[in-house]
């Protein structure tokens, strides 16, 4: 009913190498862009904008991170937190200590520094691969915030540690509503998301998925282990700076080198265990469930207590709420342990066939 | 079937969450009650939690609202994490007919996340006893009060103790301290402050961080052991306090030259320590007990008809249960004061409200006419001055209950105050705001 291809040809190699082959995906991705830059920012209120909507947008470019590096090339790493502090960091150095510092060139140098530290703590991959090489990355995530907390010049000697983002300027423009940062973070969002899509079905992507389903064979196949792993970790490490510096700039305000612990990296990896390892849209779809459903449990159970009249004990439902949560993560792992991606695409799948599905 | 009932379950939830802001009524003053009933900080955030939330039912019971104002709230749970904190703030800010009155987000981190959100919508960040320690300089934060006393202020009343004890200020020359610290921008927050006092008066100091939770402290307590201090610091945070005090008992230092600040000296600090805890010293800016009027009013309006927050009645009367006592009683006094002069038995808004707290004087005529004398210090913030009280008193853990051992220790202002002024003149700089001229406040 949906998807009714009929008639839909492809005539060149162009048009069978688009990202949505299909005309109905084409349309309704398009619809969603639509919705999400033109829309939402004006029928969604300050509450959903900046504390729904932004953060699930900054989390979903860090599990995209990850997800590159991990879901595509194969290797496991515990420093997604870690790198998204670099990022948050030195995008406030930049703009602290260069005066005039475009703001985009902040988070673009934040990100590379964060590469940069993601190449030097992806040296071990070469050696060593799977748990022990997450067990190498934990390395990374606790040096990174040892360092940002001994040394006082990162934080330019704050007595707590905490950094606090300036204003984001572009060109004389200032970004300072609830909608204006979430416009700019869904458009650093979008254009990462397409470059990364278009990076995964490069010569590059498939290096990296080559690597990732068995090392050994790629590089007799001629594919450079050494430079192929390394540039995983620095585009994911890459990914995660900027998600870190527009976790601090267009969504926090104010951060300590704390948030970025070892539980923001496993919340991360979480995310794109339940969204779909290997796949961009698993990467959104993870944070969504992550980010946002913690939030609806607690609305909901507050509007149930509300609708029954009965007051619970308030310690209860945060306790169940947390136990609930748990639960649907099980629940979601058994039905489909390949992750929401997959169950969308087996969705998507009998569309395609139906009436008849087989 | 089931993805239907979880899409409905959300629609359901979507349409609650929206509708809530729409349901407005005059006559009611909303305060968030944004605080955590999970997680390892539980203990702190359900205390404070139940005893602010029984204030504010004893003054709708007994006085029926602040001049015919009721109080209403939410809870949130923000599981001390910042960005649920922040979620909190933003669906719990426009609620009731004026907005959120003030907000308690009682996490220092939470604290930092809401500063310029906070200052952006007009509303007051009440941080009474943690957040950011240089924002008492109300010029350049016109929106956020570290109330009753900083850490900063805190950590000079702990030394003055420390020289009492040695006997004089000079005494405590080439005396050696510990600032065992919960490795965080809470516990880091004092050490500038402690090396401009050691350099002062002569002592020396050694920080030693504990990273979070804080319940591995093997090698630190070897580290101090090492140091062999006259004094140790404890700037510790839930399980961290508990941990740090067996490890000391277990290394062989005595308890009774630990010293913990407010965050470390509740019953919930000492009890699982058990016999490890007998002797520990711990600063408060509130005291515990039961017998104060404020509390027996409490016990009179509310547990007898059955509406207390608390589900373990032995917790009332207990140090995090009294705190959040002190905050209902900041919150409806701040007010009141707005009342006074925008109207009376009118909901305030948050910018009234911030007026309010700025004039705040809670003097000992008044704590007698709230029945909390002894029960908290005197306050009077100002413009210039958004911490207002200062002092601490110090209480000793017994084995079975917190005994105050001095009176209210006034904090070394002359110190604290020029280094408040220059860190908040460094974040006006950073941040490009030009402060307030307090002499034409009104």
């Amino acid at each position: 009913m949906l998807y009714r291809e009929a008639g839909q040809f492809r005539s060149s190699y162009a048009e069978d190498q688009r990202i949505f082959p299909i005309l109905q995906d084409r349309i309704a991705f398009g619809v969603l862009l639509v919705a999400a830059f033109a829309i939402v920012p004006l029928v969604a209120n300050q509450y959903w904008l900046a504390a729904i909507l932004t953060p699930f947008l900054v989390f979903s470019l860090a599990a995209l991170g990850l997800n590159i590096l991990t879901g595509y090339a194969g290797q496991l790493s515990l420093g997604t937190a870690a790198f998204m502090a670099v990022g948050a960091f030195m995008a406030y150095n930049f703009e602290l200590r260069v005066s005039g510092m475009p703001i985009l060139v902040s988070f673009a140098l934040a990100g590379l520094c964060a590469a940069a530290v993601g190449v030097v703590f992806g040296l071990p991959s070469l050696r060593i691969k799977g748990f022990y090489l997450a067990v190498a990355t934990l390395a990374c995530q606790f040096f990174v915030l040892w360092a940002l907390q001994r040394f006082g010049w990162f934080s330019n000697y704050s007595a707590s540690g905490v950094i606090t983002a300036g204003k984001i300027e572009i060109a004389g423009y200032l970004f300072e509503s609830p909608a204006e940062k979430y416009l700019l973070t869904l458009a650093i969002v979008s254009a990462m998301a397409l470059a990364a899509k278009n990076l995964v079905r490069s010569e590059t992507g498939r290096a990296f998925m080559a690597v990732r389903d068995m090392d050994v064979a790629a590089s007799v196949i001629g594919i450079p282990l050494m430079r192929t792993k390394l540039l995983a970790f620095a585009v994911s490490s890459f990914y995660c700076g900027v998600a870190g510096a527009l976790y601090a700039y267009c969504y926090l305000g104010t951060v300590e080198p704390e948030a970025f612990n070892l539980d923001l990296s496993f919340r991360v990896l979480f995310m794109i265990i339940i969204g779909g390892v290997g796949s961009i849209l698993g990467s959104f779809l993870g944070a969504a469930f992550v980010v946002l459903l913690p939030i609806f449990l607690n609305v909901l159970f507050g509007a149930l207590s509300h609708f029954v009249g009965i007051e619970i004990p308030h310690a209860w439902l945060s306790n169940i709420e947390l136990i609930l949560f748990g639960a649907l993560i099980v629940f979601f792992l058994i039905v489909e342990p390949h992750g929401l991606a997959r169950l969308w695409q087996i969705g998507k799948e009998k569309l395609r066939l139906w009436p008849f599905p087989y | 079937m089931t993805g239907k009932a979880i899409a409905l379950g959300f629609a359901a939830a979507l349409a609650a969450g929206l509708s809530g802001a729409a349901g407005a009524q005059a006559k009611e003053q909303f305060v968030p009650a944004n605080f955590y009933w999970v997680g390892p900080y539980a203990p702190g955030g359900s205390g404070i939690a139940g005893g602010m939330l029984d204030y504010f039912k004893l003054i709708n019971n007994r006085d029926g609202g602040i001049n015919g104002v009721k109080l209403t709230w939410e809870k949130c749970e923000t599981e001390y994490n910042n960005a649920r904190g922040v979620e909190c703030y933003e669906r719990s800010k426009n609620k009731g007919p004026t907005g959120a009155t003030l907000i308690h987000p009682l996490s220092t981190g939470i604290t930092y996340s809401l500063i310029e959100k906070g200052t952006q919508d007009k509303i007051p960040i009440v941080s009474i006893g943690y957040g950011r320690t240089d924002a008492a300089d109300g010029r350049v934060f016109p929106y956020v009060f570290p109330m009753i006393t900083t850490y900063w202020s805190q950590n000079t009343a702990k030394i003055k103790f420390m020289g009492q004890q040695a006997g004089g200020m000079d005494k405590l020359k080439g005396k050696k301290i510990v600032n065992l610290y919960h490795d965080s921008a809470y516990g880091k927050e004092t050490i500038p402050v402690l090396d401009a006092q050691a350099k002062l008066y002569g002592f020396q100091v050694t920080h030693i961080p504990v990273p979070h939770p804080g319940n591995e402290q093997q090698s630190q307590w070897l580290q101090i052991r090492q140091i062999n201090p006259d004094w140790v610091i404890l700037r510790g945070w839930g399980v961290m306090n508990p941990t740090a005090l067996k490890a000391a008992a277990r290394a062989g230092y005595p308890r009774d030259k630990i010293i913990g600040v407010w965050w470390s000296g509740a019953e919930e600090d000492v009890i699982p320590a058990g016999d490890a805890a007998k002797g520990y010293i711990a600063a408060g800016f509130n005291v515990s007990g039961s017998n104060y009027p404020v509390i027996q009013e409490i016990m009179k309006h509310v547990y007898a008809k059955g509406q207390g927050e608390m589900e373990d009645r032995s917790r009332i009367g207990s140090i995090y249960y009294n705190r959040g006592v002190v905050f209902g009683i900041v919150t409806v006094e701040a007010v009141r004061k707005a009342q006074e002069r925008f109207g009376k038995g009118k909901p305030m808004t948050g910018e009234q409200v911030r007026w309010g707290l700025e004039n705040l004087n809670i003097d000992e005529k008044r704590l007698k006419e709230l029945g909390a004398v002894g029960f908290m210090q005197p306050l009077k913030l100002s413009c210039m001055d958004h911490e207002g009280g200062g002092a601490v008193k110090f209480q000793q853990w017994d084995g079975k209950q917190w005994k105050v051992i001095s009176d209210w220790i006034a904090a070394d202002h002359k110190l604290v105050r020029p280094m408040i002024e220059e860190s908040a003149a460094k974040y006006a700089k950073e941040k490009g705001i030009t402060p307030r001229d307090c002499s034409k406040e009104s």
